[in-house]
């Protein structure tokens, strides 16, 4: 019995936004169509299908271009703010030196550093300039919240380590990181969305003809009032931020499941 | 446990004049002498911040004392092998149960393929063979106490340090694992201090209470219990066991009215 209901609740779970979904794109169609609204105002459903069908190649390729930023600034976030927080646990010294400027480098606008950036690499490396931006965006949450992971470790643990005679790397690899995984993995949720955004907004400001990544399709549409076209790599852009929320959820969900809270299913 | 008789062997643990203050000017400990023989099980037991703790976390070497001596007499030095057991279960809970008990062995080098037989044989003693690929958050709060003293055991130390193991568990888990901590006192013979405050649970326990009082703390009683082992209800419920404790709650009153 109880299996039924938690089935069933799972099932309107994905059932009832599904319906939603598509009687929202209903009620767009049918408001285009009897309204006759231009397509260079607001596009129907239909339309910005058949652009996308068109289009496929060229967003095809432009997704991969913001893709491949979006993973690599990811990447190079994670192994940077982990390995950051670890140096931090193991030297204050190294911490209060350093953190201030991780903290000026979080709130400066990445919009307002981007063109510094850019002429630092130059427009002939724009690639490697939207990665570093995204860079910046994407490291401060995992840096943040792995420092935070670190130092909670459960005092008696730690007690009971030195009590062993365990060596600053087995407190390190047995004790700190395992406690800290459950703060490093909701960083990286932070971050896996933050990467994408921050590669997007790179990508505005590096602006026309110098990327080939979604956002600057957005931008060529715009400017060619390709209205359908532009909702299309939007569509694509939103899919992409979602499958980094799943995948990151779903890794999540892999590693916590035995032992934290937050993963764990509870029965009725 | 050596083959020499009890009255002469040296005690294991010797405090003298021990003094502790922390920081903030709170003195923890002043002027604490006692003695532990060597296979002895001696509870500690007093109010709140009487430094009963602390004691405790100075004889493990977790803490320095700023005065007096800890000596090892029989041993020479602390031994290398010191089980601990605190409040709280203090288990990794993203490990196994087998893991856990394993962590002690670990941190020494013993390699997981060596220490197997050295890791059923802590789960069996505290009857808890059947869980060792269970995680901590699947078991009972009795339970996990029981991994926590199993990891405290796994290297046979000489001495286990107990600082409250029970007081966050029901009655009836507690008498349970009182009984099951003295048989395996009685088999293993390790030297065993029990930090409590509960008077009842001291008594049932030891052969000698240390009963302390606060501000500062000291050891305002020390009382043998005389009793012989195995105890089991028999004692419990014994007109001896009642006025043993009359005393350990009268020597508690007369240092909490100074």
């Amino acid at each position: 019995m109880k299996r039924d209901d938690t089935f069933s609740a799972r099932l309107m779970r994905i059932a009832v936004p599904i319906a939603a979904g598509i009687l929202f794109l209903l009620v767009w169609e049918t408001f285009v169509t009897l309204r006759e609204i231009p397509r260079f105002v607001l596009p129907a459903p239909s339309a910005i299908f058949d652009s996308l069908v068109q289009n496929f190649g060229s967003l095809m390729g432009s997704l991969w271009v913001t893709l491949r930023v979006t993973i690599a600034a990811f990447l190079l976030a994670v192994v940077g703010g982990v390995g950051l927080a670890i140096l931090f646990s193991q030297s204050r010294h190294v911490e209060m030196a350093l953190f201030p400027y991780a903290i000026v480098l979080q709130v400066t606008p990445v919009v307002s550093i981007a063109p510094l950036i850019l002429i630092w690499v130059g427009y002939d490396n724009v690639e490697f300039a939207l990665l570093i931006l995204a860079w910046i965006v994407a490291f401060f949450p995992i840096l943040s919240n792995t420092t935070l992971g670190l130092r909670s470790a459960d005092h008696n643990l730690r007690d009971l380590f030195r009590l062993y005679g365990a060596s600053r790397w087995q407190v390190l690899t047995e004790l700190q990181l395992p406690s800290a995984l459950p703060y490093i993995l909701a960083g990286l949720k932070i971050s896996g969305g933050l990467a994408l955004i921050g590669a997007v907004v790179a990508e505005f400001v590096a602006g026309s003809g110098s990327g080939n990544g979604l956002a600057w399709r957005i931008v060529e549409a715009g400017n060619r009032l390709d209205i359908p076209r532009m909702f299309a790599a939007l569509f694509l852009l939103s899919a992409l931020g979602i499958a980094i929320f799943f995948a990151l959820t779903l890794l999540e969900n892999r590693l916590l499941r035995r032992w934290h809270e937050s993963a764990v299913r509870r029965e009725g | 446990m050596s083959a020499a008789g009890a009255a002469a062997a040296p005690s294991l643990i010797e405090l003298s004049g021990i003094g502790k203050t922390y920081a903030n000017g709170t003195v923890a400990l002043t002027g604490v002498d006692a003695s532990v023989r060597e296979g002895g099980f001696v509870s500690l037991v007093g109010p709140s911040g009487c430094g009963k703790s602390t004691l405790l976390r100075i004889i493990a070497g977790l803490i320095a004392e700023d005065r007096g001596k800890l000596g090892w007499p029989a041993s020479g030095a602390r031994p290398h092998d010191v089980g601990f057991v605190f409040q709280d279960a203090t288990l990794m809970p993203w490990a196994s149960v087998a893991d856990n008990v394993y962590l002690p062995l670990k941190l020494k080098g013993i390699a997981k393929a060596d220490a197997g037989s050295r890791i059923a044989a802590a789960l069996s003693r505290v009857g808890l063979s059947d869980f060792a690929a269970a995680f901590p958050r699947e078991l009972s709060g009795g339970m996990k106490m029981r991994v926590s003293i199993a990891r405290a055991l796994v290297t046979e130390p000489p001495v286990l340090l107990m600082d409250e193991p029970f007081a966050a568990l029901d009655e009836f888990t507690r008498e349970k694992l009182d009984d099951d901590l003295l048989a395996l006192w009685q088999a293993q013979g390790f030297t065993t201090i029990f930090v409590t405050h509960s008077i009842y649970e001291s008594v049932f326990l030891s052969e000698r209470v240390l009963v302390m009082g606060a501000r500062p703390g000291r050891i305002l009683a020390e009382i043998e219990i005389g009793e012989p082992y195995p105890r089991g209800r028999d004692f419990r419920e014994s007109a001896r066991y009642v006025e043993i404790c009359a005393r350990v709650s009268a020597a508690l009153r007369e240092g909490a009215a100074i």
